[in-house]
């Protein structure tokens, strides 16, 4: 199979000649190196780098791969992680992805990535790709991935453009993740002008394993052999991490033009499937001492990595590297980012077994060099030295940059311009418009467009996903231990306090969970932002990160691992600060999870949990009738979340509760509607007449879920909230002989009139 | 009473069809595609998913593999065969079936909770139905719409070969609604939706499913006493 044109073998740098010639003149800065970047390189090595080695720094030193412009703030984290919180982790920051005790033997880890700007280019690719890619990093934790969600951002609902990149994005994530036979349990899809031109596709895997079955991505052992798995290496995705993580994305194609192809990577779900079925097969059989996956940065990134983390260098032989292109050079060998790529350290003892399982589910296997004394990364191609570098230098040594940091001046008139000054709908007739255009909001309707792409069956064990507020799966079919994961950011909270919006979406993701009836255990995120040259982005992303950590550790949870994406901007409009916020929970025995729809049971009192203020800074109904962001977030009070996870997690525990759903954008009007039409099943609801009946239905503070209760439990659980000081308030019945949601003194709306509105927008975009 | 349920390279609901077997009451036993040899078996699923990765045709491919020899060939001496979406498409590939399938008419992969009517009863793997009974199973396919000339569909309605047929609402453009077919035997069944996932409400939307593989169970028996 030849993609190339037929040519005459390339022009080959070696280092002997890069020594030779030291004043050639380099493109470091088409490939995204600074000047003072490109000095540094000279100075590691004494000499100017090869060519070859210029492309490994320039994919490794970009933003994607060495999180030059967050490093410096990872300290956050480091500062609030408690002996406690970190008791719980197996594996955290720095590894493949993270990985967390859930009990009984079980490690659970999970990660979620951002595909964003391939996503941009072409949507299906992109987005596909991106799944591929987080779900390599949970097999080469030595997991099983279990279940997906994605956490997706468009420009707004009806643009034109959205049209292209929506339909694109959630046929990409179809098309893949449900080839490779992962059920998909949940995640956002929200819509908001800032984002177009720059849609977020952060795609999240859940996995598990055995606890002593853990592996992580280390090279020792002098002698043990480099295996390189899976696809062949192609010229596609070739500088795709540099040249679109790293400066604001002008769409150029990389490389030297000699070869135009397209710098987005082409996805084969099919390989991939069975990459996973033969690694988990490696593992069971005990054939490898260390594992990584090719992703960002392909080979450069798995060779150096390997090295850096082991206690010895490594010798690649470069030219063994099966390709499906002719006349590829050794830079663009060790940039291209083909997919379903794996590289293993073996022992020799254990090569022949291991290719033979690799011959049995037909994966491509190929030794391509060993781990050595010493400490360099030594890279030939046909004989001549192309690389000789230390990995480290390349994987953990890179440039860190402490960039400017400035509260933008517009932050104080934003928070000033508050919602209080916005027109209200008054009267029952206006209440009743206002529910519904609410439903139908593009950022509140049924999300059933995207999500029925997705299949959410296979495998066996999902016990809850979409539209529930979290998906959760079983992980030991035996006892029924199980985990529950939700993703959450409202960007429009974060644009107005960063610190506090973050802690929201941290305080929504955690309540979600134990809304399922789990426990939250652990964290993990996606930090979705504009250009880091830009000190206002850099305030933004400098607070989320402080917030996020502060909130963690007031929660008792740790943050895991995470994800960084900058430069989501066009021209100088910057998206949403975005730091999507993905917690982990556990469940001892999925049998006892709540469910989101109520009429389960005969006879069910519906309870409010919480305050209700009035609070409509960044919120939907804010957006939705006036267009209006300003003013403050809802406040956050994270002990609140604690003590609410607490109840709802022992109400589940107890059989107390039998439905609930947590309250968020659009508040209670919202979680009405949808409860009743989740559980397709009636309900009397009476509002408190000491409030405003808007500000009750519409007003979106923190810390709310509505449950249903068997009314043979309404006692004992309204007392155990009492006894724990969590304010409830009766708010009405579900009425299995009703077909409609009634309100009272506001409207009666008949489920069918409901269904319409909440269901109706997005085929009515996207196509019936 | 030992059910086979193949895997093929890119097959995903074997585990899900081994633990509806197994629900059943009966030994699940793993086939691989690689091996032509079914182990001596009883009766044998061929399970959902994407056999290498669906490409040509869905299930074109798969329908050569080694396994299918024995399979095709039991098959055509009466022993119960199964094939649940993909495995719907190799039967049909394989022409043991007849019609085949294609993408769905909205061009999109649906996955949703669906309700079928049981049309015919008398089916080695749909026995345990009451005829005309209503159940709900999910169906997650992208190219699940089923077709055939208007004789050939006027043959499998008259010689009472439509098994099951989507009631409500056709997910996928299916013709007539048919969501699954016969044999003239009635020992050959293929259908789009999923009955595998619909043996227990935890993780299902019923346990309508089970009734397919409980069928079998007592049309083994019968067939041995």
């Amino acid at each position: 199979m030849s993609q190339a044109q037929p040519q005459t073998q390339p022009h080959v740098e070696t280092v002997a000649h890069a020594e030779a010639t030291p004043e050639e003149p380099q493109p470091y800065t088409e490939l995204g190196l600074k000047d003072d970047e490109y000095a540094r390189i000279r100075s590691i090595l004494g000499r100017r780098p090869t060519e070859a080695e210029l492309a490994m720094y320039s994919v490794m030193w970009s933003e994607h791969c060495s999180y030059k412009s967050s490093k410096v703030h990872w300290r956050h984290w480091k500062e609030n992680t408690t002996e406690e919180m970190r008791a719980k982790m197996l594996a955290g920051i720095g590894e493949n992805a993270g990985v967390v005790d859930i009990g009984d033997g079980w490690a659970v880890t999970f990660k979620i990535e951002s595909h964003n700007h391939p996503s941009y280019v072409e949507p299906y690719q992109g987005a596909a790709t991106g799944v591929g890619g987080i779900v390599r990093d949970i097999i080469a934790m030595g997991a099983r991935p279990l279940a997906l969600l994605d956490s997706l951002r468009f420009g707004a609902a009806e643009a034109i453009d959205t049209k292209r990149v929506l339909p694109g994005v959630a046929a990409g994530i179809s098309g893949y993740g449900n080839c490779l036979g992962l059920p998909n349990i949940g995640g956002e899809v929200v819509f908001d002008t800032t984002y177009q031109g720059n849609p977020l596709v952060n795609a999240m895997c859940v996995g598990a394993m055995r606890a002593e079955d853990l592996h992580l991505a280390h090279a020792s052992g002098t002698g043990n052999k480099v295996i390189l798995f899976g696809a062949r290496t192609g010229l596609d995705g070739i500088g795709g991490v540099s040249v679109l993580a790293s400066e604001t994305f002008t769409g150029e194609e990389s490389g030297s033009g000699r070869k135009k192809l397209p710098s987005v990577q082409v996805g084969d779900p099919f390989t991939e499937k069975v990459l996973i079925e033969c690694c988990l097969e490696l593992f069971r059989e005990e054939l490898v001492v260390g594992i990584q996956d090719l992703g960002g940065a392909g080979l450069s990134c798995a060779t150096s990595e390997l090295a850096s983390a082991g206690d010895g260098g490594m010798r690649v032989e470069l030219d063994r590297v099966p390709l499906r292109a002719e006349g590829m050079t050794p830079a663009e060998v060790l940039s291209s980012e083909s997919q379903e790529r794996m590289c293993a350290v073996v022992r020799p003892e254990d090569l022949d077994a291991f290719l033979r399982v690799c011959a049995k589910w037909d994966v491509l296997a190929t030794e391509i060099g060993e781990v050595t004394e010493g400490e360099r990364l030594e890279i030939s191609w046909h004989g001549e030295t192309v690389v000789d570098v230390p990995p480290r230098s390349l994987a953990h040594e890179g440039p860190e940059y402490h960039r400017p940091i400035q509260r933008p001046a517009a932050q104080d008139a934003l928070q000033a311009d508050s919602p209080g000054r916005l027109p209200r709908p008054s009267g029952a007739t206006e209440l009743r418009e206002t529910v519904l255009r609410m439903a139908a909001s593009p950022n509140l309707c049924s999300r059933s467009w995207v999500t029925d792409q997705y299949d959410r069956y296979v495998r066996g064990g999902t016990v809850l996903a979409q539209p529930a507020d979290t998906g959760m799966i079983m992980v030991d079919e035996r006892t029924g231990r199980g985990v529950a994961a939700a993703t959450d950011c409202n960007g429009r909270y974060v644009k107005l306090d960063p610190y506090t919006g973050t802690q929201l979406a941290l305080a929504e993701a955690y309540r979600n969970v134990a809304t399922g009836g789990a426990t939250p255990l652990a964290v993990t995120n996606c930090l979705n932002f504009g250009s880091a040259e830009d000190p206002g982005v850099m305030w933004q992303f400098e607070q989320a990160v402080r917030g996020l950590a502060e909130g963690c550790a007031e929660l008792g949870i740790p943050v895991t691992g995470g994800n960084v994406s900058f430069y989501n901007q066009t021209g100088d409009t910057a998206v949403l600060p975005t730091p999507v916020v993905g917690v982990l929970g556990v469940l001892d025995d999925v049998r006892r999870r709540i469910p989101t729809g109520i009429g389960g049971e005969p006879g069910e009192t519906l309870l409010l949990l919480g305050d209700t203020r009035e609070e409509f800074g960044g919120s939907d109904w804010a957006d939705v009738v006036h267009g209006h962001l300003g003013g403050l977030p809802p406040a956050v009070d994270l002990l609140r979340e604690k003590l609410l996870a607490e109840i709802l997690v022992a109400g589940s525990r107890d059989g107390m509760i039998s439905a609930a759903h947590d309250l968020s954008g659009g508040g209670l009007a919202q979680t009405l509607v949808e409860t009743v039409l989740i559980g397709q099943t009636g309900a009397r609801v009476v509002l408190a007449d000491d409030q405003d009946p808007f500000v009750q239905l519409f007003s979106e503070s923190a810390g709310r879920v509505l449950v249903a209760v068997p009314r043979t439990e309404e006692l004992r659980f309204t007392e155990l909230c009492t006894a724990r000081g969590l304010p409830w308030r009766r708010t009405g019945v579900v009425d299995p002989d009703s077909d409609a949601l009634e309100i009272q003194d506001v409207a009666t709306f008949p489920i069918g009139e409901l269904r319409e509105a909440w269901e109706s927008t997005l085929p009515g975009l996207y196509g019936a | 009473m030992r059910i086979g349920a193949v895997t093929f390279p890119g097959t995903l609901d074997d585990v899900d069809t081994v633990r509806a077997i197994e629900r059943a009451g009966a030994e699940a036993v793993a086939l691989w595609h690689g091996d032509a040899d079914l182990r001596g078996v009883d009766a044998v699923v061929l399970p959902g998913g994407f056999s290498y990765g669906d490409y040509l045709r869905a299930g074109a491919i798969a329908r050569f593999a080694p396994v299918m020899e024995p399979v095709i060939d039991a098959a055509r001496k009466g022993m119960p065969v199964l094939g649940i979406c993909n495995g719907f498409q190799i039967l049909c590939e394989a022409g043991l079936l007849p019609g085949a399938l294609v993408r769905n008419h909205k061009l999109r992969f649906v996955c949703r909770d669906q309700w079928l009517r049981v049309e015919s009863t008398t089916t080695a793997w749909t026995t345990r139905y009451e005829p005309g009974a209503e159940i709900l199973v999910p169906v997650k396919s992208g190219e699940g719409a089923y077709m055939a000339d208007e004789r050939e569909l006027d043959t499998l309605e008259g010689e009472g070969r439509v098994v099951f047929r989507y009631v409500e609402d056709n997910p996928n453009g299916s013709r007539r609604d048919i969501a699954g077919v016969s044999d003239g035997s009635g020992r050959i069944v293929g259908l789009m939706p999923h009955p595998e996932h619909a043996t227990d409400p935890l993780t299902g939307p019923t346990d309508d499913g089970l009734g397919i593989f409980l069928s079998a169970m007592d049309n083994v028996k019968q067939g041995a006493a």
